[in-house]
């Protein structure tokens, strides 16, 4: 009998996801047993065209990890709609933007006015710019850069989502035997993770008290950390309150607060929005000037509370407005 | 003693009710300011729910900036349920700085 066949593909993201699912280790060999890989551009040689060739929706799953920043990406994505019947949105950055996302509070020419020329470690005296066409003996052409970062659900239609940056194996592989049991869960569902926020699983959950009130703002480095407390009565910035499990709380056995790359729990609209609101209210603090003082403590809130789920935000990113 | 005819209230019991990301949703559906009103601190019937309010906006307001949101489209007030004419005042002041500035168009790219 045929195996049924799967696809992975890599968009805007650092190779994580990609690691992820080597991750799996021998499990990995029960993967190539169950499904036949026909595209897998980290691993295994096969080019765009072989899967145009394919027959519409003979794909059961692709898994695509990455934000949508090249137009390269959109062809692909769109390439691999077609040819699937199911298609996951694997990894952070694939489902809300991830870290690449935070470039979305620059528009294009802001990042690449920086990344080829004002960054400090660039020296490009020519002021060289990629170039989407260049004629030289043949023409070459190189894919455009979007204007913004989109998550994957804004490109084509999603079906399931594996948070994390990145999906750690356990999730992974959970998700995978969802997907190949047949006994699938409702369109739009999160795979492989918990309904309940990270405190939930927390080794930590114990030594938090009912009440916690923050003096301080302080960042990892500032402090040494107790490993058997709950890091925010530390005064760290934990996300967890806010943030999906089942990831099985990693950071925090290695003394690092949670970032919140298992993004949002159901029914939140906008992950940093809710952040916001569960944060703030912990400051231990009565006046605008003392909350002020407080916050100046918090250099970078975009990239706190945003880390993951910027261009999945309400906003999206910094706003164009037809005004300007 | 009038506050402006597209001003629209929305009720909650407490300030401490407006989640961070109703402001958010707000703006997106196209709303072109947003206004939070609460009650006095110390005058909380819930303890405190109005210093979590402050706590909330202030952080919120930061990250207006960064969205690109004009600081006049937002603003935090302590109006006191007998203040009615403070509530007229400061709906209009803000209509009319927002009236300056002009609609938010929020492309969607």
């Amino acid at each position: 009998m045929e195996k049924p066949k799967m696809a992975l593909y890599w968009c805007a993201s650092c190779g994580g996801c990609e690691e992820a699912v080597v991750d799996l280790a021998e499990k990995i060999l029960d993967v190539i047993n169950l499904v036949d890989i026909v595209f897998w551009p980290v691993a295994v040689d096969f080019k765009i065209d072989d899967v145009e060739k394919l027959p519409d929706g003979s794909i059961v799953a692709s898994l695509i990890n990455g934000g949508v920043r090249l137009s390269e990406h959109e062809h692909v994505v769109k390439l691999l709609r077609r040819k699937s019947k199911i298609v996951v949105a694997y990894g952070a950055c694939s489902s809300w933007g991830g870290i690449p996302g935070l470039a979305n509070l620059y528009d294009k020419e802001e990042i690449l006015k920086y990344v080829y020329g004002d960054a400090p470690s660039v020296d490009n005296p020519g002021g060289v710019r990629p170039r989407e066409k260049h004629v030289e003996e043949v023409e070459l052409e190189l894919p455009s850069f979007l204007p913004r970062l989109l998550p994957l659900d804004v490109v084509i239609d999603v079906d399931y989502y594996i948070p994390g940056c990145p999906p750690t194996p356990e999730v992974t592989w959970k998700a995978l035997e969802i997907l190949l049991s047949g006994n699938l869960p409702p369109k739009g569902s999160v795979l492989g993770a918990s309904d309940r926020a990270l405190c939930y699983e927390c080794p930590l959950n114990n030594t938090k008290p009912d009440k916690i009130l923050l003096k301080d703002i302080k960042r990892p480095h500032q402090v040494i950390v107790d490993p058997e407390k709950c890091l925010l009565t530390q005064e760290l910035i934990c996300l967890g309150p806010v943030t999906r499990g089942g990831c099985g709380a990693l950071c925090i056995k290695a003394a690092m607060p949670c970032t919140g790359c298992f993004g949002s729990l159901d029914e939140v609209i906008d992950y940093g929005g809710k952040a916001v609101s569960y944060f703030a209210s912990i400051l231990d603090y009565y006046t605008e000037e003392d909350v002020e003082r407080i916050l100046d403590r918090l250099p970078d809130p975009m990239g706190v509370f945003y880390r993951y789920t910027l261009p999945a935000s309400r906003l999206r990113g910094k706003i164009k407005t037809t005004m300007r | 003693m009038k506050y402006p005819p597209n001003f629209l209230v929305i009720k909650v019991m407490c300030s401490g009710r407006v989640d961070p990301q109703f402001i958010l949703e707000a703006f997106r559906r196209g709303a072109d300011g947003v206004m939070v009103a609460g009650c006095h601190p110390g005058d909380c019937h819930y303890i405190e729910g109005n210093y979590k309010t402050l706590r909330r906006m202030t952080l919120l307001k930061r990250m207006l900036r960064e969205f690109g949101i004009e600081e006049e489209r937002f603003r935090l007030e302590w109006i006191s349920a007998s203040e009615a004419e403070k509530f007229v005042r400061v709906a209009n002041e803000m209509y009319e700085k927002i009236k300056a500035l002009g609609p938010l168009r929020i492309e969607e790219v």
